[in-house]
């Protein structure tokens, strides 16, 4: 039996939880907390180590979903995640400019770890007050060539295709 | 119960506040990169400081002022071997060469210059030792600490958000492709063209700042404003091991490797 991974990053409340419980076959394996920074209370719950999915591929091959844990606090889990994966996957909150800044932070400290393919996800591209996604690439400093897609989590569709582009890249990678 | 314990959990701005406010007297032994530098004070207030074996040695603070050329210095080092820094300063100022006030206002730019190093220091032992004062032949000065804490504070702060932009200083950058936008006409500090002139892919911008002797919040504040401006973007460092997914699949060919991407899209296809 094979398994490989992929690791969903991104800042507090980017939506990681919710993209790997929409595609896993699985109840996410999670390990949420309840938050009790006054700060970080946009919503009642946070994964504090990280999320697990899983979708079995055939009968010798598994992929799991590593979701990385958002707070600053548990920034020492994401190296110890990053091992070994396929790539990885930068989902931002299209509605909460204030977390772009550590969105920029994240995917450079990732790249930095591991020279991986990756992906950026504009989540919640469903809002009204979302960012356009020519606006999010200039705000996030992505080139021309790093692949950013609009996203809402609870969509399977959205989820699917996020993961498929990120496994064209890897293809593309091995050409 | 012995002040002591480490930058990262305490960092050097509270450490002031506190010898600030308790007006203490003591040096504070900072053990940071291999180095080891001391800040000493009296009553609360900065009265020397050494950074490592860093000299700073009268002569060589008047030589970093400017105060001195290169070649005074090595004269004054020559013929001063037997005195001491206070005996020097004396001397100087009698034989006209310099006043009291400018020895006194050099070191006061010295030491607070080594204590500011620090504002950037987020790891280190540290270790207050009450009562243990600098040696009685350096020429102590006394530097009130408010405002060393005011600007410190600030310092963290740009700190803070220039490592959350630039966090790693293992990264390269490379000029972007943009139209109607040429380098050279470009209004930039002497110190952001020394940097300009030392980016290309091939360089991590720890490589830049070395060369140029700076420190890691100098080159990061370079680095941030090309990078507002839209001049640069930040890539992985030309020599860097290239992307790849062996560490993912260690035991595979590559048209294995392939093969296992392919049915996980076919899979996910179907989901």
């Amino acid at each position: 039996m094979q398994n490989v991974k992929i690791v969903v990053t991104g800042p507090f409340n980017a939506g990681k939880t919710q993209f790997i419980r929409s595609i896993s076959e699985i109840d996410v394996v999670n390990t949420e907390r309840k938050i009790t920074s006054k700060a970080e209370q946009v919503k009642s719950q946070t994964t504090v180590a990280m999320d697990f999915g899983r979708i079995t591929v055939d009968d010798d091959l598994i992929l799991y979903l590593f979701g990385t844990p958002g707070q600053r606090r548990f920034d020492f889990m994401w190296e110890i995640l990053s091992e070994g994966m396929l790539g990885f996957v930068v989902m931002v909150d299209s509605t909460r400019p204030e977390t772009f800044r550590e969105a920029r932070r994240i995917l450079e400290t990732f790249r930095a770890y591991a020279p991986t393919p990756y992906i950026v996800a504009a989540n919640k591209q469903d809002m009204a007050d979302a960012w356009d996604i020519d606006d999010l690439r200039l705000s996030l400093r992505l080139a021309d060539d790093v692949k950013l897609l609009p996203c809402i989590a609870t969509d399977k569709d959205t989820v699917k295709t996020i993961l498929i582009e990120l496994l064209y890249s890897i293809l593309e990678l091995m050409d | 119960m012995a002040l002591k314990g480490n930058l990262a959990d305490f960092p050097i701005i509270q450490i002031l506040n506190l010898v600030s406010l308790a007006r203490k007297t003591g040096s504070l032994v900072l053990q940071h990169d291999d180095t080891r530098s001391v800040l000493s004070f009296q009553t609360g207030k900065l009265i020397f400081s050494q950074y490592g074996n860093e000299d700073n040695g009268l002569v060589n603070v008047l030589l970093l002022a400017k105060k001195i050329s290169r070649k005074q210095s090595e004269l004054m080092h020559a013929r001063s071997v037997n005195l001491t820094d206070k005996q020097l300063g004396l001397m100087l100022v009698n034989a006209g060469y310099i006043s009291q006030a400018e020895i006194l206002d050099c070191l006061r730019q010295y030491y607070s210059g080594v204590l500011k190093r620090f504002f950037t220091k987020v790891d280190g032992l540290f270790e207050f030792r009450d009562g243990v004062s600098p040696p009685p032949d350096r020429i102590m000065v006394r530097i009130a600490l408010e405002n060393l804490i005011i600007e410190g504070s600030r310092q963290m702060q740009e700190w803070e958000v220039l490592q959350e932009e630039i966090p790693s200083l293992e990264m390269a950058v490379k000029f972007k492709d943009r139209e109607g936008v040429n380098v050279r006409n470009l209004q930039l500090s002497v110190q952001e063209w020394t940097v300009v002139k030392y980016i290309t892919p091939r360089n991590t911008l720890r490589q830049i700042a070395r060369v140029n002797h700076m420190n890691d919040l100098e080159i990061r504040r370079v680095i941030y404003t090309l990078l507002q401006a839209g001049i640069v973007e930040l890539v992985r460092p030309a020599g860097a091991p290239k992307m790849d997914i062996s560490s993912a699949m260690p035991d595979k060919s590559q048209r294995e490797q392939r093969s296992v991407i392919n049915r996980i899209i076919d899979r996910l296809k179907t989901a």
